[in-house]
């Protein structure tokens, strides 16, 4: 498989930038690098996926969720808006909140009974006031809080909250710019693409946790060179590979991406020329796992896969729609879980093809299983060789937008801005 | 399943009959059919797994909480034996992972409706399972548990016990990176 790969050493930079094409492993592995990636950009001004307001219907209708390694509560308030806040109560840090979904008018903590309403706010506790008691004839009020207690400065932390055509992001700092700014008019219209307001509707959840740093997710989805290599069912059936019309698009700061493009009838041809996993002459069995049917919406691509720095995927893989979480937990794991939606305008025979087409993606995905396997693999070998880089140089060592797919670009692009919020 | 009931701590909100006594000879070839299940997959015979299947026949691996809450997506749905075949085909021909092993252990069955439909005799059974993991150089660990939800038919060609549906449905909140063989 050298031949189409070998030249790629030749093309100059894209850009003038900083060289972003080598990333030592030890950034994958160092746990005071995680931290400091926590406070920075998990903690920091970027915007946190957590949910689909689809999740969220009716008032009080409240999911737990991460952002970053921190636990928190997506609710519905009686007026429709979404609040978020913290899942540790304010008196004893009780992370109180269990359920993963359920239906509430307030939120009470367990352990004392503190009461939160649905924004966050602390509405009472017992015995603020201290007990009234009666003894050897004389009145007398045993304990309470001090005076000066006051409940608005108990309440739960409030997460800023920005909603777009049914996704929902929060951030920890109030600072942080609006959405549609942080996303970049780049980036944005490939997410209205897909939410452009329809009603969604919620398909489930599947949740697994990968032996890897969160990064790696990211670059898994900014690297458009690995699909038509490492799976078959894309460089087979044409659905990703090396020969088709694609775009790299990123935003200005090389944060948020998304890789594009369009299906080819598949076969032989000069990308599968080598490739050892290219099966020619491969068939299904039952085509219905592949019954691809062109959407108006769609206006071409049968494929985008939208990068969202720190922490969200939305694939359009031809019918198969979801969102994909990322959870970190610490420099060598994280959750990845996907929410797979469709449009409540959907026939009950596209609801029924994007659950088929279900098989390809998640965690036993005919062409997503093996990127959680590969992960898991880089990090045993980063974990291994500390001082080791990586080598990112397809399409050179510069940062910029691509109208084709043979280039880590967006990878780079990454880290060019990792590097800026780390090191500012 | 009652849906209100989300097993984990809260009480159900029904009652359910115990489980049918059969005639020892069907529980017999019942026991045979889920020992023979566990045996072809924990012994990558997937010819023979195919073949414990009806003609027309329904595979589902599924997250416990999307089955609880109603949420029809799962993550592995087959529809038919071709489908089957095409995942056999998949992980050994095309998917990329760590090799393992998995060793299948199916609790006592639980037979919770019998009958005849259109000449076809019918058994709905239920068991528990648990799958354990074993990769190269890893010791054993837990990978998937849940039950099983099925529909047992007899084939009317050879008289013998097949799958007509079998749902795993799983307890375990995350998949331990990656489902490649079948549950």
């Amino acid at each position: 498989m050298n031949a189409p790969i070998d030249s790629a050493t030749a093309v100059p930079d894209a850009a003038a930038g900083p060289d972003c094409s080598r990333v030592p492993f030890r950034r994958y592995t160092d746990p005071a690098l995680h931290a400091r990636e926590l406070e920075r950009i998990f903690y920091g001004r970027h915007w946190s996926y957590v949910a689909l307001e689809a999740e969220l219907p009716e008032p009080g209708d409240f999911k737990t969720t991460f952002v970053g390694e921190r636990s928190v509560i997506v609710v519905r308030d009686a007026d429709g808006s979404i609040n978020v806040v913290e899942n540790h109560c304010a008196h004893r840090g009780v992370r109180f909140c269990q359920q993963p979904f359920g239906r509430v008018k307030d939120f009470t903590c367990p352990y004392h009974q503190w009461n939160y309403d649905l924004r966050g706010n602390l509405q009472g506790l017992p015995f603020r006031r201290g007990v009234k008691r009666v003894e050897d004839g004389r009145t007398r009020i045993d304990g309470g809080m001090p005076a000066d207690f006051r409940l608005e400065d108990h309440g739960l932390t409030k997460l800023a909250v920005a909603r777009r055509n049914g996704l929902v992001f929060a951030c920890f700092d109030h600072g942080v710019e609006p959405l549609e700014d942080y996303l970049g008019p780049q980036v944005l219209p490939w997410v209205d693409r897909i939410f452009d307001g329809r009603t969604l509707t919620l398909l489930g959840h599947s949740r697994q946790r990968i032996p890897g740093n969160w990064k790696l997710m990211q670059e898994n989805i900014k690297d458009p060179y690995h699909p038509g290599l490492l799976h078959t069912w894309f460089v087979t059936f044409g659905l990703w590979r090396a020969d088709q019309r694609s775009q790299m698009v990123m935003d200005a700061h090389g944060r948020h991406a998304v890789m594009i493009s369009r299906r080819n009838e598949g076969g032989r041809s000069e990308v599968t020329q080598g490739v050892t996993s290219f099966r020619e002459g491969m068939t299904l069995h039952d085509d219905r796992l592949l019954d691809v049917v062109p959407e108006p919406w769609w206006k071409g691509p049968t494929v985008t896969m939208i990068t969202l720095f720190p922490s969200l995927i939305i694939q359009q893989q031809v019918n198969s729609l979801s969102t994909r979480h990322i959870v970190p937990r610490g420099p060598g794991e994280f959750d990845f879980v996907w929410t797979h939606f469709g449009f409540a305008d959907d026939t009950p025979e596209m609801t029924r093809r994007r659950l088929r087409q279900a098989n390809l993606f998640g965690p036993a995905g005919f062409v997503s299983a093996d990127d959680g396997e590969v992960i898991e693999m880089s990090q045993q070998g980063f974990t291994q060789h500390p001082d080791a880089s990586t080598v990112s140089r397809l399409g050179g060592t510069g940062v910029a937008p691509t109208d084709h797919m043979v280039t880590e670009t967006l990878i780079r692009g990454m880290h060019a801005y990792w590097s800026k919020v780390m090191d500012a | 399943m009652n849906p209100s009931n989300d097993g984990r701590g809260a009480a159900a909100a029904v009652t359910e009959p115990r489980g049918l006594r059969l005639d020892p000879a069907v529980r017999a070839e019942l026991d045979a059919l889920y020992a023979d299940y566990a045996a072809a997959l924990d012994e990558a015979r997937y010819e023979d797994w195919i073949d414990l299947f009806a003609d027309d026949c329904r595979y589902t691996l599924q997250p416990r909480e999307n089955f609880d809450r109603g949420l029809p997506l799962a993550t592995l749905a087959f529809e038919s034996k071709g489908m089957l075949r095409d995942r056999i085909y998949g992980i050994t021909r095309t998917l990329f992972h760590a090799p393992y092993y998995q060793r299948h252990v199916i609790g006592p069955l639980r037979v919770r409706g019998a009958g005849i439909a259109d000449g076809v005799e019918w058994l709905d059974v239920e068991a528990a399972y648990a799958v354990f993991r074993t990769r190269v150089h890893e010791p054993s660990e837990v990978f998937n548990v849940g039950r099983y939800i099925d529909r047992v038919l007899r084939d009317p060609i050879d008289g013998l016990l097949r799958f007509g549906e079998k749902r795993a449905v799983f307890d375990s909140e995350n998949i331990l990176n990656s489902v490649i063989h079948p549950i």
